[in-house]
């Protein structure tokens, strides 16, 4: 039985493990305030709240699409839809921001963002206009009323000035949410868990690919989920290496502090990853495995220099370089019963830099046309190190090979690089479709190759040592 | 930055705005919209029993088909019933304007998602499953895909259509410059994040209900009736609101409702189908692409003398709206400029698209965008802005459209200069300069986007709206119109005008569903008109009861019913207050047996057109304004970002700011996603490659303008108007092509040897090539 709360109900439900959590919520609920927009996780519509219960004995709320959750991930949760932020005969103080600002035409999208703004009042995140930004960056309007929508935002941001932390008495107060969520962390310990029967099937973690491509046959088949697997899970930090459970999600990254030390721009690189519901979901493994020649985490890992350990049941283990993971569109070296444990890399040290890139037809929540990702160690203005990696350009998430070793050992000059981008272009072999033509990709390539240099060197270069015109 | 004077004035202005939004009426959905309580289709309790349906479509855009398998579909546990075009009892048609698009394919398909069968079963999953069952022998036919390609081969919906004024022959004659240019305008996918779908259930005696999500209640009973083979008051519409519509849902939420429909009809049980995303994108016609070629003549002193221009309209496989759109388009050739010699021509080319349809602007943006593009382009090799010689053509009081109407009431020219004025232009051009001269990676460009949209259906006989109001016992009043609620804020407004009649509070009024056995005979709700019509019922509507209440009220008073007036919940006997409340009067309406119930009738008045001759007065009014865009290019990456939008808009006297802002903002929004992100993309096999949210992407939050500033310009408003706020639906939306020429003098800016492009959208793709494009040899 998947075990959860609903809003202020428990839940038991002999429910197969893999429907999404919209469908439960929707039909079997008759919760219909979750809408259904796309079902594939790009609009946000379907937003509801997972609070987990953690170490400390809080709980910690996020924001999912629940159109592409499997059901069983909400084992053990509090799972909050629009109906569950409903206070009696008034409305909470961010349903009144949005009306306040006329943040609503259609209505459709509006619960969505009701329950994601609702999301950024309980999170421990910093309270401000960026973050609350932040928090409905995967909500799609069509209406297009996003200044309303901004304007509430900000009034949201006003009211929570004197948010205390983690206080869910202070949000009860002031209208935030209603006061059962005072209840739930003492209901969540006491709900009756048993570990859910987990089927032979389909591996599923977050479910963030796999339900965009295969939904149909996830529903009805058996699922294996492996989001709660404890030995997928964290971030460590020894020494020099840092090494990333697979089950870890972009959001445990942006939330690392460590980890934003050692690359003060992580966040303005995750930034351009989905949006907050799917980097909550979405799983580094999944990412992995998933083989896209476009994404965002596999290249940033591949200039990492990544190392992956693999394994069979948590017994057998062996350890792969990233770089030589792939193969072939969509095939790697990972047989059947094989789960990806974790990635593991070298941290930066004081002579090395990395920047990641990317262009997309819209600059968040979308696929790549080009995506870039260089980590070069540099000392006494030498090459001492370098790993390119690009995406969007050949069949597989690229390692520049060739590139990267060419720049080993060159003075970090002009001419090197210009020298690197013809191999670079060497190297890539584009295909033209709907995310831009070989010409256009071949052509940012160069370009994101070279803005590498310039955001990491900005003393030393300039685009006029690369391009014409400027 | 806020230095100077004109700063002051505008800052003055803004907060005025500002303070008086605070003020305005809120939309009165929104109670339930931020609860997740607004119920649309989808959320409509089903009965016992329901059926849900899927649709079957063809796979091929052009073909004979030679075998369907059913079998292993028709066997699947849980399956009910596939329906094809054998089953429909009435007529297998639903093309609104011309008889030319079957329900279901029969012999042949003509595009990539045309409907051939609906599945029907117990749940959707098993429908689904079902259509993966079904294998299909298609013949292929030669597919067309481009509008050229089908005036190449002859293959048109219908005959073209020509304005003409003037005699622009003769007229390049005595120009200085003439330039010649061809444009292309991409489509547009609505994507209203409710995507189409119907209920339909079964009443006694063979009559069928269907809640459907559409913008046409009429045109969902009209069709049904007739694929059916019957009467038309056997079937009742009902429209709860709509999750966005945009155009999408005025023709083509009807093939749903009357396939749920003959479902109902055959099983005697609900059927629900509501198509998922994919299905929907598949399926459903967009904005049209448009392929032009123009030919533009300036005086010296960049006069436009003379204007020709063919339009040549991708309209899909099937008419469904366009030869009204292909009229709109002509209507708005030449925006809001005055060109003494115009000659447009319009051809609906048939195309193995699916049928493309209505969206906010309905021809309009397509139009304005080739005039556009000549005076850019004209500019760009005279050599001056384009901003010189739009400002030296602006339409002026008493000037002539091509269509014979003549102006009144311009706002052309004020508009221009007022947003000339309150943005303060010369330290706007000065910022602009100075950021390029000072910044070698990032490059600004500015455009200004006059806009002119003339208000009313070009289908004269389509301007009518009716309101039936009902006073309860207890006072509380119930209305119903043809509008239907889609987020323009309709319901707010007419409950605004019942307010301001009765003068009771908001709370004591409700508006219906949409619904056609209240309210019969409807024009949909589209062409910005739905408040101004019926807003107009309501109001007489309203009107005509108050008189019969005043008799009420100066019978009890012994005066005359001119000395009664109504006030604030009160009943005022020559301005002095009674002790007569509002329900107190009903209740004494009551025991005279008075009708408390009104219908009333509104349509609007001198409009006309003659289409033998083209020429006539179509529009009860015309909605005017100026916006300067302002864009940011990333010349490294070809990244675009909008400083700012400036909008200076002729709202009339809003009657709901707030509302009415909401309006501007998303139309202007949803303008520059047509003309910059939004990529719409078939292969040459006729297959959608823009096929879902992530190949085919919309503004979201972040790549909106970062500023925004509509003023609004203080006019008089109209009297067709209702109560003198103008309509705001879709004017607005062209200014959004201001975006697209912005980006390209960014461009400029960072390459002189950039040759501008009249290709819309400016994807960042085309950005990064034409940063990089080299001088032609």
């Amino acid at each position: 039985m998947i075990t959860f709360i609903l809003n202020n109900k428990t839940i038991k439900t002999p429910e197969n493990s893999g429907m999404t959590l919209l469908d439960f919520v929707r039909y079997q609920q008759r919760l219909t305030g979750t809408k259904i927009g796309c079902r594939e996780g790009d609009c946000g519509a379907c937003t509801v709240l997972v609070g987990t219960l953690n170490s400390e004995g809080f709980v910690e709320y996020q924001s999912i699409t629940s159109c592409i959750s499997p059901l069983g991930n909400a084992h053990g949760k509090h799972i909050v839809t629009v109906e569950g932020t409903n206070l009696q005969n008034k409305l909470t103080a961010t349903q009144h921001a949005m009306k306040a600002n006329y943040a609503t035409q259609c209505g459709f999208c509006t619960p969505g963002f009701v329950v994601a703004l609702t999301g950024f009042a309980l999170s421990n995140s910093d309270n401000n206009y960026t973050n609350a930004l932040d928090a409905i960056s995967g909500n799609i309007c069509r209406c297009t009323g996003y200044k309303s929508i901004e304007r509430a935002a900000r009034d949201v941001v006003e009211k929570l000035e004197n948010k205390k932390h983690q206080s869910f008495s202070w949000l009860i107060d002031n209208d935030f949410i209603p006061a059962y969520f005072e209840t739930i962390p003492d209901r969540l310990k006491d709900l009756e868990l048993k570990d859910l029967n987990q089927p032979k099937g389909k591996f599923v973690s977050g479910g963030t690919d796999l339900y965009v491509q295969q939904a149909d046959n996830l529903i009805d088949n058996s699922v294996h989920l492996i989001a709660e697997k404890d030995y997928l899970k964290g971030i460590k930090i020894e020494k020099h290496t840092c090494t990333i459970g697979t089950n870890s999600t972009v959001s445990d990254l942006w939330n690392h502090t460590e980890l934003n030390t050692h690359f003060p721009n992580l966040k303005n690189y995750l930034k351009l990853v989905s949006s907050e519901q799917i980097r909550n979901m979405a799983s580094f493994g999944g990412n992995l495995v998933n083989a896209s020649p476009i994404g965002d985490m596999t290249i940033l890992f591949l200039a990492l220099n990544s190392d992956i350990t693999i394994t069979t049941n948590n017994q057998k283990e062996r350890t792969v370089a990233l770089k030589n993971f792939y193969q072939d569109y969509k095939t790697f070296d990972l047989k059947e019963s094989e789960l990806i444990k974790n990635i593991s890399f070298n941290l930066p040290t004081k002579h090395s830099y990395f920047n990641f890139e990317k262009v997309s037809k819209r600059t968040h929540l979308d696929i790549a046309s080009v995506n870039s990702a260089i980590y070069i160690a540099v000392e006494k203005e030498v090459i001492l190190e370098a790993h390119v990696a690009i995406g969007g350009v050949a069949a597989i998430p690229k390692y520049l090979h060739k590139t990267s070793a060419f720049l080993s050992g060159k003075p970090l000059t002009s001419t090197t690089i210009l020298e690197a981008s013809d191999r670079l272009q060497n190297e890539i072999s584009p295909i033209s479709d709907v995310r831009g033509s070989d010409n256009y990709k071949r052509l940012l390539a160069r370009q994101l190759f070279f803005a590498h240099f310039i955001a990491l060197f900005p003393k030393l270069f300039t685009l006029n040592d690369f391009v014409q015109h400027a | 930055m806020h230095k100077n004077k004109s700063y002051n004035i505008l800052d003055a202005k803004l907060d005025a705005e500002y303070t008086a939004l605070k003020k305005s009426i809120k939309n009165r959905d929104s109670y339930t919209h931020v609860r997740g309580e607004s119920l649309y289709v989808d959320d409509v309790n089903i009965r016992q029993g329901t059926f849900h349906a899927v649709v079957f479509d063809s796979p091929k855009a052009h073909g004979k088909i030679k075998h369907i398998d059913y079998s292993k579909a028709e066997a699947l546990e849980g399956v009910e019933r596939i329906l094809t075009y054998k089953d429909i009892p009435g007529k297998n048609q639903i093309g609104g304007i011309i008889p030319d698009e079957p329900l279901f394919a029969e012999n042949e398909v003509h595009f990539c998602g045309m409907p051939i069968a609906l599945i029907i079963a117990e749940t959707e999953f098993i429908a689904r499953e079902a259509r993966r069952l079904i294998t299909i022998d298609i013949e292929d036919l030669p597919v067309i895909i481009t509008a050229k390609d089908a005036k190449e081969k002859g293959s048109f919906i219908n005959e073209p259509r020509t304005f003409n004024l003037g005699d622009s022959e003769k007229a390049f004659e005595n120009c200085e410059y003439i330039f010649e240019g061809e444009t292309f305008s991409n489509g547009q996918e609505h994507l209203y994040i409710e995507a189409q779908g119907a209920y339909a259930e079964p009443l006694e005696n063979g009559n069928i209900k269907i809640t459907s999500s559409t913008q046409g209640p009429t045109a969902v009973q009209k069709t049904t009736a007739l694929v059916l083979g019957i009467a038309m008051h056997k079937i009742e519409v009902d429209v709860t609101r709509l999750g966005g519509g945009f155009g999408g849902k005025e023709d083509q939420a009807t093939p749903w409702a009357v396939m749920a429909a003959l479902a109902t009809y055959h099983l005697n049980q609900s059927v629900k189908l509501v198509l998922n995303r994919h299905d929907d994108l598949r399926m459903t016609g967009k904005r049209h692409p448009y392929e032009s070629s123009y030919k533009i003549g300036l005086s010296k002193d960049l006069k436009i003398l003379a204007y020709q221009v063919e339009f040549l309209q991708n309209s899909g496989a099937a008419a469904d709206l366009s030869p009204a759109i292909a009229e709109r388009t002509l209507f708005h050739a030449t925006n809001s400029y005055y060109v003494p010699n115009v000659t447009t021509k319009v051809l609906s080319c048939k195309t193995n698209l699916p049928p493309n349809t209505a969206f906010r602007g309905f021809g309009g943006p397509q139009g304005m965008f080739v005039i556009e593009s000549a005076i850019a382009r004209a500019a760009d090799s005279i050599g001056v802005s384009a901003r010189t010689i739009q400002e030296a053509n602006l339409l002026d009081e008493n000037d002539t459209f091509s269509y014979g109407q003549v102006a009144k009431q311009v706002e052309a020219k004020n508009s221009w200069n007022s947003a000339k004025s309150l943005f303060e232009i010369e330290s706007l051009d000065q910022e602009v300069e100075d950021f390029n001269k000072n910044n070698s990676v990032f490059k600004k460009g500015m455009a200004f986007m006059p806009i002119c949209f003339g208000i009313s259906f070009t289908n004269t006989p389509m301007n009518h709206a009716r309101a039936l109001v009902h006073i309860y016992l207890d006072g509380s009043v119930g209305i119903s119109t043809a509008a239907v609620e889609m987020g323009q804020g309709v319901n707010t407004k007419i409950i605004q005008i019942a307010a301001q009649v009765f003068s009771i509070p908001l709370e004591s009024i409700k508006i219906e569903s949409t619904n056609t056995t209240r309210v019969a005979n409807t024009s949909p709700s589209a062409a910005s008109s739905t408040a101004d019509l019926n807003g107009k019922a309501t109001l007489k509507a309203c009107n005509i009861l108050l008189e019969r209440l005043k008799k009420v009220a100066s019978k009890y008073h012994k005066v005359n019913p001119d000395q009664v007036s109504l006030k604030d919940g009160f009943v005022y006997v020559d301005h002095e207050k009674s002790q007569v409340e509002w329900q107190h009067l009903i209740s004494m309406a009551m025991i005279e047996r008075v009708a408390l119930t009104e219908n009333a009738h509104y349509a609007t008045p001198e409009i006309h057109f003659d289409k033998s001759k083209e020429k006539g007065h179509p529009f009860a009014y015309h909605v005017y304004g100026t916006s300067i865009i302002t864009t940011t290019v990333d010349c490294m990456r070809g990244t675009y970002e909008f400083d700012s939008a400036k909008i200076v808009h002729d709202y009339g006297k809003s009657m709901s700011k707030g509302i009415d802002l909401g309006q501007v903002e998303g139309a202007l929004i949803q303008g520059i996603g047509w003309m910059t992100m939004e990529e719409i993309s078939y292969n040459e096999d006729g297959k959608l490659l823009s096929n879902a949210l992530s190949t085919y992407k919309i503004p979201d939050l972040f790549s909106v303008p970062k500023h925004v500033e509509t003023v609004p310009l203080e006019t008089d408003g109209h009297v067709l108007a209702i109560l003198k706020s103008k309509a705001v639906g879709e004017p607005p939306l062209m200014y959004g092509i201001g975006a697209y020429f912005a980006i390209q003098n960014a461009i400029k800016a960072f390459n002189p040897n950039y040759n501008m492009k009249f290709h819309a959208p400016m994807t960042p793709e085309k950005v990064l090539m034409g940063l990089y494009e080299k001088k032609p040899d």
